[in-house]
């Protein structure tokens, strides 16, 4: 059984409305367990409308989710309890800080699940273990830590309610390069540790490129579902929705526009020199 | 969803009663309100709300939106009404038993006040669905603009006003975002007493809170840095100019009147 499974999800705003608007039309999507997924989209392409309606909090106007095969809107408590199984980390969740303490903060997730106090402790240093944050700010007001540490604190909050599915918006929007590779692997590391699934909302390519799977949505629905080498076989198509490529299939599709007979899917670095180099009839040595 | 207000509401269009003036927007609204209270018969009654659906079939503001601005006030009307029905002091009665009196004194004052309500309320509705809340502040800015002899801070007030006019749509957007993510995070804002939801609103308020300090903050920087210093001397990018149909406008809005003045005359 698919870990989520999405059948003909629609969703419009402000219906009946001059501002009306369809955010999500008529989306199939399933999601299998203990893998990366990464979503990508052009801006308005209904990436956050989607990942809204995959925690309950957003109802369709048309369509069913269906987390392990049961309708997550089926009752008010279903509603509520999905939100405890299918973790979302916002875009910018720093803003969403309000506890007295770094510790307290983390531990309001869990505190909703009525938890005994102990364990809520645990969840709460091992979410701070696994985003690093270290044991001194445990007690410090989250107001008065960097904005990449607030990031931290805020991915943790959901972490530590330990959830089988994390779907994540933008984690590193904003972050610098190296804080940005930090926290994936951190991400990455968390999905093994627990064997649970990541859905990973991106704009960043080479954030994209690492995952198992990739959706790519356009207008409301999806428009490529695949491995990563499969999905930047498209590159022309991912072009005209608006997307980036990776570094190493951008050139590799620009060097193929000038004539070079490169092979298809090609998305990485060492996958682009190896090609060019066979091209040139060297072989695959390392430069 | 916090979104889906809609209540008085900007309908953007472009219509007669859009592209007029706001001024005169401002000031009809005003000989309207005034007609409405002048009026005291029931055809007077009919010929402003006949002046208000004339306006809004020109605006092209469907029936249904004016209404809607109504039920916030259902309660209210209700209540008056019933007031009004029962407490009227006279000799007419419809129902007399024991200590409930009905008088038809009274059911003539409780439907006049409906309506009277009804039709302001729906009338400035008219005024915010046409009018962007920029151009109202503008259009007040002007009005107002004498009372600067005075002394009165008229260009700081209208820019008070067009602030907080533009940050509530950020606001209620970042309420939105902030209830999602602490919903994603288990809490319950919904259920539960008085005091345990007091409780609940504070993940709510206080990034709320604290996000609107830094919004102030990062405005009034980003204010300084363009040398901003008051309204001395400012011009404006879009100049309010009168044309030909606020001159129409007003012509109607005064016929309104005088029909509404000889009406009360005539006691019709």
């Amino acid at each position: 059984m698919p870990l989520m499974e999405i059948r003909s999800l629609t969703h419009t705003y402000s219906a009946g409305t001059p501002f009306e608007k369809i955010a999500v039309d008529g989306l199939d999507l399933t999601l299998e367990e203990g893998r990366t997924v990464g979503l990508i989209g052009h801006t308005g392409s209904g990436k956050s409308t989607l990942i809204q309606h995959m925690n309950a909090l957003l109802k369709p106007t048309s369509g069913a989710v269906l987390f392990r095969g049961e309708d997550i809107f089926a009752s008010k408590e279903s509603m509520r309890d999905v939100r405890f199984k299918v973790g979302l980390v916002f875009q910018y969740p720093e803003y969403q800080l309000f506890e007295e303490t770094v510790l307290a903060d983390i531990s309001f997730g869990p505190k909703n699940r009525k938890l005994e106090p102990a364990e809520i402790e645990r969840r709460a240093r091992e979410a701070a273990a696994f985003v690093g944050l270290a044991e001194e700010t445990f007690e410090k007001s989250p107001l008065d830590l960097s904005g990449g540490q607030k990031r931290r604190v805020a991915i943790a909050g959901v972490l530590a309610m330990e959830p089988e599915l994390l779907i994540l918006d933008e984690p590193s929007a904003g972050l610098d390069p190296a804080g940005r590779e930090d926290l994936l692997e951190k991400l990455f590391a968390w999905r093994k540790a627990r064997n649970a699934t990541i859905l990973l909302v991106t704009h960043d390519m080479s954030a994209a490129a690492r995952c198992d799977e990739l959706v790519v949505l356009d207008r409301g629905r999806v428009a490529l579902q695949g491995t990563p080498s499969e999905v930047f076989t498209h590159a022309k198509m991912l072009q005209n929705l608006g997307l980036d490529l990776p570094e190493a299939a951008h050139i590799a599709l620009l060097l193929r526009e000038r004539g070079l007979a490169l092979p298809d899917g090609i998305y990485t670095v060492p996958q682009l020199r190896d090609a060019v180099l066979a091209l040139a009839g060297k072989g695959g040595a390392p430069c | 969803m916090l979104k889906d207000i809609t209540l008085g509401q900007y309908f953007p269009g472009d219509t007669v009663v859009h592209r007029l003036d706001p001024r005169t927007k401002l000031l009809l609204t005003i000989v309207y309100i005034a007609a409405l209270f002048t009026a005291n018969t029931v055809l007077g009654y009919v010929v402003v709300f006949a002046a208000l659906a004339a306006s809004a079939a020109l605006g092209h503001i469907p029936p249904k939106a004016l209404v809607k601005g109504l039920r916030p006030l259902l309660f209210i009307m209700v209540f008056t009404a019933i007031l009004n029905l029962f407490f009227t002091p006279g000799e007419d009665y419809i129902i007399h038993w024991r200590a409930i009196r009905m008088t038809w004194t009274g059911l003539k004052n409780a439907a006049a006040m409906l309506v009277r309500v009804m039709l302001l309320v729906s009338g400035t509705f008219l005024l915010t669905y046409t009018t962007s809340p920029l151009a109202i502040t503008d259009g007040l800015e002007a009005l107002l603009s004498p009372l600067k002899k005075l002394k009165v801070p008229v260009y700081e007030l209208s820019l008070m006003m067009s602030i907080a006019l533009r940050f509530i749509p950020t606001l209620i957007e970042e309420t939105d975002r902030i209830m999602s993510a602490q919903k994603a995070r288990g809490a319950d804002l919904e259920t539960g007493g008085l005091v345990q939801r007091a409780k609940a609103l504070l993940p709510l308020l206080i990034p709320l809170f604290v996000s609107s300090f830094r919004r102030a903050d990062e405005l009034a920087t980003a204010m300084e840095c363009r040398c901003y210093n008051g309204g001395e001397g400012r011009t404006r990018m879009k100049v309010l100019k009168m044309a030909g149909r606020d001159a129409w406008a007003f012509v109607c809005g005064a016929l309104l009147m005088a029909g509404i003045i000889v009406l009360r005359r005539l006691r019709l």
